[in-house]
């Protein structure tokens, strides 16, 4: 017997503690369960394990690169300087909070399934990196808060379970417009700010042309490349305040910084050190999904096989390349004005953080809010739409940090608006203490049930996806998007 | 064979465009495929290993000239597209029914 409990003490302290070998055996499950060859299991299984291994390398370099900036923004405007970017700060928080986010995303999943096999909200939610990122701000809110452990995973879980449900269906009144009524859906925690860019195009776009009847010049397109974005904008970032802290601080203090390098080239070495560490980032996220996602689809699809995917933002982009870039510019834009906004009022007043503009959300998710703005008023609706979303990201981030705990001091912070208004909302009320946070959290999550389930039923006619026909359905095993 | 599917950042798009490829790949019969994904900015650099790369008409024009055959998807979703466009590539015209 002694042996027995010792090997599962061994099991759940030393193995299950480790979050890269956890998630290593959830990708094992999931490759087991759709009866992959031995030689694919074997593979899959050391990818995922390594994907989470790359995170932490990716999470150093941000850090090392995120502090000098840090350092000279607090110097110059007295505030703290943030720069939102999902993959740094859930690489940073994978080293401490990676058990209780490989937890809680798995019973994310399994209650994304049972409420889509129980009730109307018939989604599949594929994006891994945001489930991964919503996981983590889950995680990260609610331990601030000192719920931990068992409680947070659960919590957590239902919390992820049901947003990865109710903002496809929220966004699928848009979506039908933009893709034609495609058997799609938006999976992508930006929605709110989408949402948002829909119903100002249609409040003060009505009548305008589309976009894609443009001839937009393609200036902006290197900036599809998110390695090519991030560097330019934090070499702008880095640039402007290295110059700024060389007037306001004294020698030494800048050689503190330096180490005696010259500043300016010190700062063009941290920004371009960011961006390569952002890029090693996605490379372990795009390691580790690769397994997971495919697994998710696949069961997914044999117990709920009438959902409809939901899927990562660009899939909207195809459908209007114009908007994405219109909407980008006009997001970034926002996000400029809040920042001066900010730094003016001394953070509204609160003392809140400068947000800085981080380029990979404003280009995704203002990219996307100005593909719905389009949808619903053409050109001024993704101009409008795109700049709501750059606002709503910008003061997100800013209110999000207070509910982050130590978190909330890291110079980075997650950049998307579903993350920011989830993660206020969960969070403040997750600080209400117990019992009244179990109610409070009881009433969100029911609220949104009912919120997403109303408008299912209201805009979305049913059934319109296609069902698979029995005698089809055999032979065709693999996951079908 | 190899196939690179490539979208913005590798992670999600591109992924599902895996998964498209792979499930229009086994109607046409191709089981010696190897579908990977990559982020625009390493696909500049990998493509030339591929036979056959997909991605949308915006990523293209960013990717440049490929080694091999370079298949625009307008919806990543819709696998008669891809079939299609696939079955052109590979010179497998659909049997009629």
């Amino acid at each position: 017997m002694d042996t027995i409990s010792g090997i599962v003490r061994f099991t759940v302290e030393e193995i299950l503690s480790q979050p890269a070998l956890l998630l290593g055996i959830i990708v094992l499950v999931g490759l087991v369960a759709l009866r992959k060859a031995p030689g694919d299991i074997i593979g899959g299984t050391l990818k995922g394990i390594l994907g989470f291994v790359i995170l932490g390398v990716g999470a150093g370099a941000v850090v090392g690169a995120l502090e000098p900036l840090g350092t000279m923004v607090l110097e110059v405007f007295g505030a703290q300087g943030v720069v939102p970017t999902n993959e740094a700060i859930t690489a940073i928080a994978a080293g401490e909070f990676g058990v209780t986010v490989a937890w809680v995303m798995l019973v994310g999943f399994v209650v994304n399934l049972l409420l889509a096999r129980f009730t109307p909200l018939k989604y599949i939610f594929l994006t891994g990196h945001h489930m991964l990122f919503m996981a983590t701000m889950l995680a990260v809110v609610l331990s601030a808060a000192d719920i931990v452990s068992v409680p947070n995973v659960i919590l957590g879980g239902i919390l992820l379970g049901t947003v990865m449900v109710v903002m496809p269906a929220l966004g699928q009144p848009f979506m039908r417009r933009i893709t034609g009524d495609q058997p799609v859906a938006i999976g992508h925690f930006g929605t709110m700010g989408y949402i948002l860019a829909g119903l100002a195009g249609r409040a003060f776009g009505r009548g305008s042309k589309s976009t894609e009847e443009l001839n937009f010049p393609k200036t902006f397109n290197f900036l599809r490349d998110p390695m090519v974005a991030t560097a330019v904008a934090m070499l702008v970032i880095y640039g402007i305040f290295t110059v700024w802290y060389a007037q306001v601080a004294s020698a030494e203090s800048v050689a503190a910084i330096t180490g005696g390098n010259d500043l300016v080239v010190f700062g063009l070495i941290q920004a371009l050190t960011f961006a390569a560490g952002v890029a090693v980032i996605l490379l372990g996220v795009r390691t580790i999904l690769g397994e997971i996602v495919p697994a998710f689809a696949g069961i997914g699809s044999r117990i709920v096989p009438s959902a409809l995917p939901a899927l990562d933002c660009p899939i909207t982009f195809p459908f209007a390349p114009n908007a994405v870039l219109i909407g980008f510019v006009a997001s970034f834009v926002g996000g400029l004005l809040s920042l001066g906004v900010l730094a003016a009022t001394g953070g509204l007043g609160l003392a809140l953080a400068l947000i800085l503009p981080g380029m990979v959300p404003h280009f995704f998710t203002g990219g996307t809010a100005g593909v719905f703005g389009n949808s619903t008023g053409g050109r001024v609706g993704a101009v409008v739409g795109g700049f709501v979303n750059g606002v709503f990201i910008t003061f997100g981030a800013a209110f999000l940090l207070p509910v982050m705990g130590e978190l909330g001091f890291a110079n980075t912070t997650f950049g998307d608006a579903d993350f920011q208004w989830y993660g206020i909302l969960v969070g403040n009320v997750a600080n209400l203490g117990a019992p009244v946070l179990y109610a409070g959290l009881g009433i969100i999550i029911v609220g949104l049930m009912a919120l997403g389930i109303w408008i299912q039923t209201r805009f979305v006619p049913q059934p319109q996806y296609e069902v698979d026909t029995p005698g089809t359905a055999a032979t065709k095993p693999a996951p079908v998007l | 064979m190899k196939i690179l599917t490539v979208c913005g950042m590798g992670l999600g798009t591109g992924l599902v465009l895996r998964m498209s490829t792979e499930a229009a790949l086994q109607r046409i019969g191709v089981d010696d495929a190897v579908v990977e994904v990559a982020d625009i900015g390493t696909a500049k650099g990998m493509g030339a290993g591929y036979d056959i790369v997909l991605t949308s008409s915006e990523l293209a024009e960013q990717l440049g000239p490929v080694k091999g055959r370079l298949i625009t998807v307008q919806n990543f979703i819709d696998k008669n597209e891809i079939e299609t466009k696939l079955r052109e590539a590979l010179d497998r015209p659909a049997s009629p029914a």
